[in-house]
């Protein structure tokens, strides 16, 4: 460990803004941008999957409360629901005296409900698509079976839709991805957040942001090739055949 | 009535600068697309890699730090350039970035890059026939262009189109950040003073969701001009 810091040191030895210091502030952004990212995905994504069979029912008051959720929130942007948790958490009655406000004085938690509450409106939409093209005979085949409709869901409908989904949710990924780029707004030391510091201690926009730039190109490949690994394994029986 | 402290007329013009804002990037955006979309189909090889290096890397990297690279970073370099100038050849120019303009710009380059993936797609929908038949009564490029590629790529391309513009009607939030009072910007500052987040930031969403109501109306009636002679039969 030792002899890579002085190792690095040594590398950066002729370089005034990229100390292992900024460095460091870089490393702490990656962690908090792929930590926020990961967790309203993973949350978003468990929020979706009911939103979206919810979303095909054939009661108006179970479809039109999810259709208004997904509408308002594929809207607006994302910017705007981020102001409106982080400022608005502060004025809800008495929740300064509670256990809560622990939590939500960072930015990090309000962040984290905005970004899931609206990856998981573009997830569910995702997922409807998906579960709406499923085939028909499959369903018919699954009645003929005498599956019950959870069972059908989970055994038939949900597996094939999930597969048919993930083109799509990958670039859902991705935009995600980019816009967490938007916390470092409410004062998170995220990717970009750490890239604003190093820009306004050095006055020096082209390497703080050509190299923040860098390492988000490099994220965004690597879900690019999970996804397509993905693809190539679970949708190998889509392929025409012969190949 | 809902008490707007006075910030009425200003929420207003952000209104209007959003409007602005995002209707000049997206003409730039169709026009770099068009460009990209014709770069990246040309057989020349280095302008189908330009073309490719674009797409790539304005769609991996986030909006808004593109946005403050630009910003930022197209000051610095517009001072180096003035400053060479006048030491080279005595040139005194002074060139302000002003912040509507790098939004413009920016958001512009941006979604140039998804239009020029939408263009490329639905250029490559047309029938090839169409275009050989063109050829054939002896029209230029130009006129196979206007008159036979871009009519029909149009039907194909309209939904990738309206989605990108409600992308792009979106990101123009993000010029708030760079110091411009679109509407973003101007409730941000009126739930700070006010303290009333709710009703400011509700309302920039409601105006945003009536945009964005009326694009998908006229969207809608674009593609019934472009769908003529394939619509369903009814």
């Amino acid at each position: 460990m030792e002899s890579l810091t002085t190792w690095i040191e040594g590398l950066l030895a002729n370089n005034d803004i990229f100390t292992l210091q900024t460095l460091s502030y870089y490393g702490e952004g990656l962690t908090t941008t792929v930590q926020l990212v990961f967790l309203s995905l993973i949350i978003g994504l468990i929020l979706a999957v009911p939103l979206a069979i919810g979303r095909g029912s054939k009661h108006q008051w179970i479809k039109m409360p999810i259709f208004f959720y997904c509408y308002v929130f594929r809207g607006t942007p994302l910017l705007v629901q981020l102001y409106l948790i982080y400022y608005g958490v502060v004025f809800i009655e008495g929740i300064q005296d509670t256990w809560l406000w622990v939590i939500l004085e960072k930015p990090f938690v309000p962040a984290l409900i905005a970004f899931t509450l609206n990856t998981a409106a573009y997830t569910t939409e995702i997922f409807r698509g998906a579960i709406k093209s499923t085939a028909r005979g499959e369903i018919e085949a699954a009645r003929a079976y005498g599956m019950s409709w959870w069972l059908m869901m989970r055994r038939i409908v949900l597996p094939s839709a999930f597969r048919r989904a993930l083109p799509a949710y990958g670039n859902e990924v991705i935009f995600m991805l980019h816009a967490s780029a938007i916390a470092s707004v409410v004062t998170i030391m995220d990717l970009t957040g750490a890239a604003r510091f190093v820009y306004a201690r050095f006055y020096a926009p082209f390497d703080a942001f050509l190299f923040v730039a860098a390492i988000y190109l490099c994220l965004t490949f690597s879900i690019l090739y999970l996804f397509r690994y993905l693809e190539k394994r679970l949708l190998a029986h889509l392929k025409p055949s012969g190949q | 009535m809902i008490d707007l402290h006075g910030y009425g007329p200003r929420l207003f013009e952000g209104a209007m600068i959003t409007i602005q804002l995002g209707l000049l990037s997206l003409i730039l955006s169709l026009v770099l697309g068009l460009l990209t979309a014709s770069a990246k189909m040309s057989r020349s090889w280095a302008l189908h890699r330009i073309g490719t290096l674009y797409t790539t890397i304005i769609r991996g990297v986030p909006d808004l730090v593109l946005m403050m690279l630009l910003f930022f970073g197209g000051q610095i370099g517009i001072n180096q350039v003035t400053d060479w100038l006048y030491y080279q050849f005595d040139i005194d120019i002074f060139i302000n970035v002003n912040e509507f303009v790098a939004g413009v710009l920016t958001i512009g380059l941006i979604f140039g890059a998804y239009m020029g993936e939408t263009f490329r797609g639905a250029f490559m929908a047309v029938d090839n026939g169409q275009i050989e038949a063109g050829r054939a009564y002896g029209m230029s490029n130009w006129l196979v262009f206007r008159r036979i590629r871009f009519p029909q790529m149009m039907r194909h391309a309209l939904p990738g189109l309206s989605n990108n513009w409600m992308v792009l009607l979106k990101t123009t939030a993000l010029v708030s950040v760079i110091g411009l009072s679109d509407m973003v910007r101007v409730a941000a500052e009126a739930s700070k003073a006010t303290r009333e987040p709710f009703t400011f930031m509700l309302i920039v969403a409601g105006i945003y969701l009536l945009i964005a109501c009326v694009s998908e109306w006229g969207f809608a009636r674009l593609q019934k001009r472009y769908d003529v002679g394939f619509g369903e039969t009814n």
